[in-house]
């Protein structure tokens, strides 16, 4: 199925868009197109109203999987995020999600784990002590939201291809999967997932992960846009199969990388 | 000589080639839709304290915009560098275009303004309405290039550094908008107003 067609509808585009709260479906609405229709000049042009139709809708799907090939191609996984000064890191920094900010998940750090599955030689589940324990970098990137926005956060944790390598992961697989505490999820490839800047993250400017902004740990990729950043991460699954996303099987582009 | 042969030599001179033509409209459709779901990303977290009306966006709403932005790109460049590599190629640019002289578009301006421009010979552009196409053409490149840079702020850094950052880049490919549409209004106003011209850029003559 191609993904534009599974868009949640009958929602407030400006309420999603906002603060991108929570999608309740309408399956007798397709809220992708629109409002398309006030592109009348289109329309009259042609003579034939090209823009509210399936044929659109398939073709822009097309599209937005071509230019996924695309961007892998652009992708240089030697080249590095800029970085900035310590300074510079936004210490309001903003939640963002497609909750309001008190219905954040909470996670039990206690009782936490992380569950790794997939093309993984060792499936066994790591507790947070366990985590805290891989060698651990700072980076300070730019966080670039999908909606236009942008801040300089820092985040601290382990890079994911070490955690990959000591987990005996597959790494011709094509794909990582995901899977965060309330039901969220991300799919990356492979070569975003090797990239020395993508992070397990445990902290955010120097302070264990507060809970808005994914607590016990959020996968931090400073060459994607924030929604593919999952937070309150628990599961991560090596894979040849491309099991989608929240936002990507909404209609946001699935590679959306920077 | 037959009568038919007659008629084909008296037909008037083409004015725009078919290239230019074809370039033309496939521009226009390509600039409705970047600007008309441009329009519609700008909404999700807008610059300036106005957001564009949905009715006048394209899209629906951010991923449809952005679905719509990123096909429509491929349109804008690929015929962008369609016209552009033709338009140098053929000297049509340099033959159109130039030379453009201060003192020429200080005249033509003021003949605008008293109403006094001549129309009869649409091959030749006065100086202001080269100045004109000059600077779209320069907003056509600086829209691209700014659009990238919000596009791949990571592999394409270099380009988003000249424009000063990431946030700034927008700004800038918000402007460059603002002055494509700009030259749109008049552009369109004044194809109205000389009908000729708009049907010359339709069958070229």
């Amino acid at each position: 199925m191609p993904r534009i067609r599974t868009i949640v509808p009958g929602v407030d585009p400006k309420l999603l868009i906002k603060d991108a709260a929570k999608l309740i479906p309408e399956p007798s609405r397709r809220l992708f197109l629109r409002g398309a229709a006030g592109l009348g000049a289109l329309t009259m042009l042609t003579g034939c109203n090209i823009i509210d139709s399936d044929a659109a809708e398939s073709t822009l799907a097309k599209i937005s999987r071509f230019n996924d090939r695309v961007q892998a191609l652009l992708f240089n996984p030697n080249k590095l995020a800029p970085t900035y000064p310590e300074s510079m890191v936004d210490r309001t920094f903003r939640f963002n999600g497609y909750y309001d900010e008190e219905d954040a998940p909470e996670v039990d750090g206690e009782t936490y784990r992380l569950e790794v599955g997939g093309l993984v030689d060792d499936k066994k589940s790591w507790t947070l002590p366990e985590l805290y324990a891989l060698p651990q970098e700072k980076q300070v990137t730019r966080h670039v939201c999908v909606e236009g926005w942008s801040l300089i956060g820092s985040w601290t944790g382990a890079r994911l291809s070490d955690f990959l390598k000591r987990v005996g992961a597959d790494t011709r697989a094509k794909y990582i999967w995901f899977q965060c505490a309330e039901g969220y999820s991300n799919t990356i490839d492979m070569p975003t997932a090797l990239h020395p800047q993508t992070q397990m993250s445990f902290k955010f400017a120097d302070e264990t992960l507060p809970r808005k902004f994914g607590y016990p740990m959020k996968i931090r990729i400073p060459t994607k846009l924030g929604f593919k950043n999952p937070k309150h991460v628990v599961a991560m699954h090596v894979t040849n199969k491309d099991l989608g996303g929240y936002w990507e099987d909404r209609g946001y582009n699935w590679f959306s990388g920077l | 000589m037959t009568a038919q042969a007659v008629a084909t030599s008296a037909r008037p001179p083409v004015i725009h080639p078919a290239w230019v033509r074809i370039t033309h409209w496939v521009n226009a459709v390509a600039m409705l839709i970047m600007i008309g779901s441009g329009w519609q990303i700008y909404d999700a977290s807008p610059l300036f304290g106005f957001e564009f009306p949905p009715s006048i966006a394209l899209g629906g709403w951010l991923a449809g915009a952005i679905s719509w932005h990123l096909a429509g790109m491929w349109l804008l460049v690929v015929n962008g560098i369609v016209y552009v590599t033709l338009g140098l190629a053929t000297g049509r640019f340099r033959a159109k275009l130039f030379p453009i002289r201060p003192r020429d578009v200080v005249r033509d301006f003021v003949a605008a303004l008293q109403r006094k421009l001549s129309y009869d010979d649409l091959s030749v552009y006065n100086a202001v309405q080269k100045l004109f196409y000059l600077l779209v053409i320069c907003a056509g490149v600086v829209i691209v290039l700014s659009g990238l840079a919000i596009w791949k702020p990571v592999q394409f850094q270099e380009i988003t550094a000249v424009f000063g950052g990431y946030d700034t880049a927008r700004y800038v490919h918000f402007f460059a908008m603002a002055t494509i549409v700009a030259f749109l209004v008049v552009h369109v106003t004044l194809a109205l107003i000389v009908p000729k011209s708009l049907r010359a850029m339709i069958i070229g003559r």
